[in-house]
């Protein structure tokens, strides 16, 4: 495999009795690269990462995470996989900074605990008990956990769930910075637009399957959907779906001579295609 | 960003160090949460000073019950911070995903236990110099003059917390969830204390009693504290006419060996329901 590779995964599969959480699932995720597993609860997105994390084994497949087969963790392959788990509450009675200064001491060339504190937004929590937090400032205690040993990969589960619209905000622009500095990520989320803001390539899972791998902007065909035009015309409302928008509304605006009275032109919204991809995808089991 | 080619620390010192930092980490977190301190530093404390002045005969041999109690709550205080406390601790800690979140960095695994165990011996260490402090200060027991006897006390401790600490570890599997957890692990410590001759005298329990006692740890702790603190013309009253230290020892040890076995090939750094 060549070294550009972070994550490859082929054929995966993962079944409970006759429950089949992974079936035959591929993914490739490259170095540096920052890549949404996108997909509704319960389609097999943590029981992915999860295999991926070194914590499940999995029923067939092959994977190789950093040139490792997770199924074997070795501690020198820990130190290079920063993990942020979906959160439970834990050290309520240490500081902010013990806990990070303590979690430092595990890895071989970590990031200045300050450093850390700072970036993740906590600098005024460092000396707060890690009880008296809140969810948001509990999330990143977490990813300051997931990337103190300055890890080449990190696994997010899920970051945002249950923030307020300014921590979200906050939270993407703490990932889109360790993305600059070279950090491969992989993110799961069922927040569409959680992928759209992060993501350079996003997949989608339904059903245990990777039903698309694409762009944010080109996911389901979006960039070159029907798109759809409508306007004002004589006898009220009107609308067109088209594959030529551009060339619809030059011929309006000549019928108009110029301005073309109430116009829209309208691309589906990722929302649009990702649900009838994941409806498609529920049709085919 | 720099691609650490570094390698991570190996070997029994590096796992040594991390597991001290650990330990000193677990004792801070154990005194900042009151519960713990009050229910498990504490209440053999508060037993010493209920039982010890509403008990006042006196025992055969014409000792005050005090006397003989003292060893005893000495050994419910050992087992409580080695046995209970760990058993509860590592399985609310395993429910919560400590374990989990540990077992996804490169600490050493050898390392949590090493913390376990520097957490432990200071709780046990403490507990020992709280409850002899205050009995002493009572006047409920003499406190032995001659070495020798100091010599048991610091081998039955530390025999006792082996055995306590790794049975304790291989029980933190048995609790379903870490809420259930205390209510299971308690009653078990309350029948063994019991069962073991705590809040009265061993041979004063049915004989059939006895030989359930003596299958357990308890029982030998407590029996090993009363030859530190009893004169040895009581060795006469025990089940055996004699302190047995040979026996004792050798019954601690193999529960510390039958807990570490039990605890290596139960030991897991997830809760079921996380695969």
């Amino acid at each position: 495999m060549t070294d550009d590779v972070a994550i490859r995964v082929r054929g995966l599969q993962k079944t409970y009795g006759d429950h089949v959480a992974v079936g035959g699932l591929d993914l490739d995720v490259l170095r540096g690269e920052c890549f949404a597993l996108l997909g509704p609860n319960g389609a097999g997105k943590t029981t992915t990462v999860e295999i991926l994390e070194g914590y499940r084994p999995r029923t067939a497949g092959e994977v190789t995470v950093l040139g490792l087969d997770p199924k074997h963790p070795t501690r020198d392959w820990r130190a290079r996989v920063g993990i942020v788990l979906q959160s439970t509450g834990e050290f309520e009675a240490l500081t902010v900074r013990e806990v990070i200064s303590h979690f430092a001491r595990y890895y071989p060339a970590p990031r200045d605990p300050a450093e850390v504190i700072e970036a993740v937004g906590l600098a005024g929590k460092a000396t707060a008990r890690a009880g008296t937090l809140s969810g948001g400032q509990r999330r990143r205690l977490d990813v300051a956990l997931g990337v103190i040993g300055r890890p080449e990969l990190l696994f997010l589960d899920e970051p945002t769930t249950g923030f307020d619209p300014e921590a979200r905000q906050e939270f993407w622009e703490l990932i889109r910075r360790l993305s600059a500095e070279g950090t491969t990520i992989l993110l799961t989320t069922h927040y569409l637009y959680e992928a759209e803001a992060l993501a350079n390539r996003v997949g989608v899972i339904s059903n245990g399957r990777m039903i698309e791998v694409a762009t944010p902007a080109t996911l389901g065909g979006r960039a070159t959907a029907a798109t759809v035009v409508g306007w004002d015309g004589p006898a009220g409302r009107q609308s067109l779906s088209t594959d030529t928008p551009t060339a619809q509304v030059a011929k309006l605006s000549a019928e108009f001579g110029g301005e073309v009275p109430g116009l829209t032109v309208t691309r589906p919204t990722l929302e649009d295609i990702y649900l009838s991809m994941i409806n498609a995808g529920k049709g085919e089991q | 960003m720099a691609t650490t080619a570094a390698t991570v620390g190996r070997g029994p010192v590096h796992a040594a160090r991390i597991g001290w930092e650990r330990g000193k980490l677990e004792v801070k977190e154990f005194f900042r949460q009151r519960e713990s301190v009050v229910f498990t530093l504490a209440f053999p404390v508060i037993l010493l000073l209920i039982f010890s002045s509403v008990l006042t005969y006196k025992i055969p041999g014409n000792i005050p019950f005090s006397q003989y109690f003292v060893p005893g709550v000495l050994a419910v205080g050992l087992f409580g911070v080695s046995f209970q406390t760990l058993a509860i601790q590592i399985s609310i800690e395993r429910d919560k995903g400590i374990l989990k979140r540990l077992e996804g960095t490169p600490m050493p695994p050898a390392a949590y236990f090493l913390g376990k165990i520097v957490m432990v011996l200071t709780m046990v260490v403490l507990e020992s110099i709280l409850l002899l402090a205050i009995a002493a200060a009572l006047g409920k027991v003499t406190l032995p003059s001659d070495w020798h006897r100091w010599v048991t006390f610091i081998w039955v401790t530390v025999a006792g917390t082996a055995a306590g600490s790794l049975l304790g570890i291989a029980f933190s599997s048995v609790p379903r969830t870490g809420k259930s957890a205390p209510a299971t692990i308690t009653p078990i410590a309350l029948v063994l204390q019991f069962l073991s001759g705590v809040y009265f005298v061993f041979t004063d329990l049915p004989g059939w009693l006895q030989h359930v006692g003596a299958l357990f740890p308890l029982k030998w702790i407590a029996q090993g504290y009363r030859s530190v603190f009893l004169p040895d013309s009581f060795a006469q009253q025990e089940a055996a006419h004699s302190w047995e230290h040979g026996r004792l020892a050798l019954i601690l040890v193999l529960w510390a060996i039958g807990g570490l076995v039990l605890a290596t090939r139960t030991f897991r750094w997830r809760a079921a329901k996380d695969g």
